[in-house]
């Protein structure tokens, strides 16, 4: 709605724009500003805004409650090692679909996509009562697994609609110079593949570390990841606010500084390509 | 270009994707079926029998599910209004030609990165506290009475933070369609005095439209699946337990096998008269 504006009216609207961002973003700015006070000061009424003696007690205090560097290594080894896995699911499959589709091509992507509308809490009991059987509860395997599945049809989609943008003409060539289907993946394909197999592995460790569905309810300490270290602060004798805040602070910074590199792809990935 | 050859290979390279999306799916939804058969207490294992639709028949019978369905759908709509209009509002105030209008992006997308678990107690703590949170001190200050959200209100306090967490990602989705909005056509619109509400009701609306269904309908996935949130912050109870956290409660609590596979079949098929149309709409994105 670019209508003509005059300097004055876009100061107006920059400065209700940033009123909105700052609004929005406020929960966490307040949870980055707590960490820093005393639990005295985290409680204090008036709050205090910036002028408390700022510490990073609790950044210490939080490996020795709740062993934090454990459970952002289970997330780390969670969302890094079941994409990577995904990938090497996914990127034969989306290959082949791109440069030699089928007639059923179509309908296969869109079968995968409807694997994704199963809610987890659907089949929460049958996968519950497998990993019971086969002492998967609380193992990273398990989990992993569960979050690879997850993922596994966002990132062939993904991974789809950024090949259908490699120019076929230049594999056509690659394969009258006679280049094997190996070399034609090698030395052709994957230079131009990179980017968006960054992209879409950007994305989906996102949407792994902040997975709170399977990481809650099947494991508890040994592969439990952040998200589950963070619930452990809900408990009714835990009020440490300074404490859940340094917490919290330590287990969305790297997602939040990732996330903000990809708000583009982020777009195209959620919404399947139908919004670019 | 699909010669027998690559054809072949074709299948062998999808081949593994396909099969562990089926296994993956046919599995535990074969087993979920089968369990809702049961009368299957993990309790008293060796006593299970075949009770045939007994399970659903409990399931939507009892008062808890009814509350839990009527909790989900509230849950659900409600965040959809209020993320898609607010979004709507976000992404216009964006879309202007504004200072800074990065940072501004980066502010407002920053709360889709943050961990349900997180967002969830921050606001219940540091927020919505009743004696030491924010939303306390500003209403006192204001000379507002100060709510005590999660006794007097606990859906709503639930659906502010599940909003906060989706209302950037309808934001983003509908600046991208926006900033897609030919200038030209931007232009041909100011040339013609179109007043405000007009353009924005016959050109931006129209504009836009396709990828708000695309909002509504990817939110829903997720709305449909809501736990974390409660699970940290009312943990159940009658005003709050929507169905996932149903079925969690049945499984976990009361060891109901049974039951809670009959309530995760409900689940399965409410999620997919959703995806039915996205599926749909993302199809025909496809043959464009």
């Amino acid at each position: 709605m670019a209508l003509k504006q005059t300097t004055g009216q876009r100061v107006r609207v920059t400065v209700a724009a940033w009123v909105v961002g700052f609004l929005i973003f406020f929960p966490i700015l307040w949870m980055f500003l707590t960490s820093f006070k005393t639990e005295g000061d985290a409680y204090a009424i008036p709050p205090k805004f910036l002028f408390f003696p700022w510490t990073t007690e609790n950044y210490v205090e939080v490996q020795s409650r709740v062993d934090y560097f454990a459970h952002a290594l289970n997330s780390i080894v969670l969302s890094v090692g079941a994409n990577l896995v995904g990938l090497a699911f996914a990127i034969p499959a989306a290959w082949s679909m791109s440069f030699a589709p089928t007639k059923r091509t179509k309908d296969l992507l869109m079968w995968m996509l409807s694997t994704k509308m199963m809610p987890a809490s659907g089949v929460f009991m049958a996968v519950y009562f497998l990993f019971l059987q086969a002492h998967l509860l609380d193992s990273r395997w398990g989990v992993g697994f569960l979050l690879m599945m997850a993922n596994l049809p966002i990132i062939v989609w993904m991974l789809y609609t950024y090949f259908k943008e490699i120019p076929v003409d230049i594999l056509e060539a690659a394969r009258m110079d006679g280049a094997s289907l190996a070399n034609e993946i090698i030395y052709v394909l994957t230079p131009m593949a990179v980017p968006g197999i960054a992209s879409t592995m950007l994305l989906a460790i996102i949407l792994s570390w902040n997975e709170a569905f399977w990481t809650l309810n099947l494991t508890n300490v040994t592969a439990a990841p952040l998200t589950n270290m963070i619930a452990s602060f809900s408990s009714p004798e835990g009020d440490f606010w300074a404490l859940l805040s340094a917490a919290s602070v330590l287990a969305i910074a790297p997602i939040l500084i990732l996330g903000w590199f990809s708000q583009r792809q982020l777009v195209r990935g959620l919404t399947f390509g139908a919004v670019k | 270009m699909a010669t027998q050859q690559t054809t072949t290979a074709g299948r062998l390279l999808v081949a593994p994707s396909v099969i562990v999306l089926f296994l993956w799916m046919i599995v535990p939804l074969a087993m979920t079926i089968y369990f809702s058969t049961l009368n299957y207490n993990l309790l008293n294992p060796e006593s299970r029998s075949f009770i045939g639709i007994g399970n659903y028949l409990d399931f939507l019978t009892d008062p808890d599910f009814i509350g839990a369905l009527v909790n989900t759908l509230i849950l659900v709509a409600s965040v959809l209004v209020l993320s898609v209009v607010g979004g709507i509002f976000v992404a216009l105030l964006m879309d202007q030609p504004i200072y800074g209008q990065n940072f501004v992006r980066v502010m407002v997308i920053a709360p889709f990165f943050v961990m349900p678990t997180v967002s969830a107690l921050i606001w219940k703590n540091m927020l919505m506290n009743p004696v030491s949170g924010l939303f306390a001190w500003v209403s006192h200050v204001l000379g507002l009475p100060v709510i005590d959200w999660f006794t007097s209100c606990p859906m709503l306090a639930v659906i502010l933070i599940v909003t906060w967490q989706w209302l950037p990602f309808a934001s983003l989705i509908l600046l991208t369609a926006l900033q897609s909005l030919d200038e030209e056509q931007k232009e041909a619109a100011t040339l013609d005095g179109a007043k405000a509400a007009n353009y924005f009701i016959y050109i931006v609306l129209p504009h836009i439209a396709r990828a708000v269904t695309v909002v509504v309908l990817i939110e829903t996935i997720f709305l449909l699946n809501v736990f974390a949130e409660i699970r940290v912050t009312t943990n159940g109870g009658e005003a709050t337990t929507n169905i996932p956290f149903r079925i969690f409660e049945l499984a976990t609590n009361a060891n109901d096998v049974g039951g809670a596979a009959a309530g995760g079949i409900v689940a399965v098929v409410l999620a997919n008269i959703v995806a039915v149309f996205l599926v749909r709409m993302i199809g025909k994105n496809l043959e464009s």
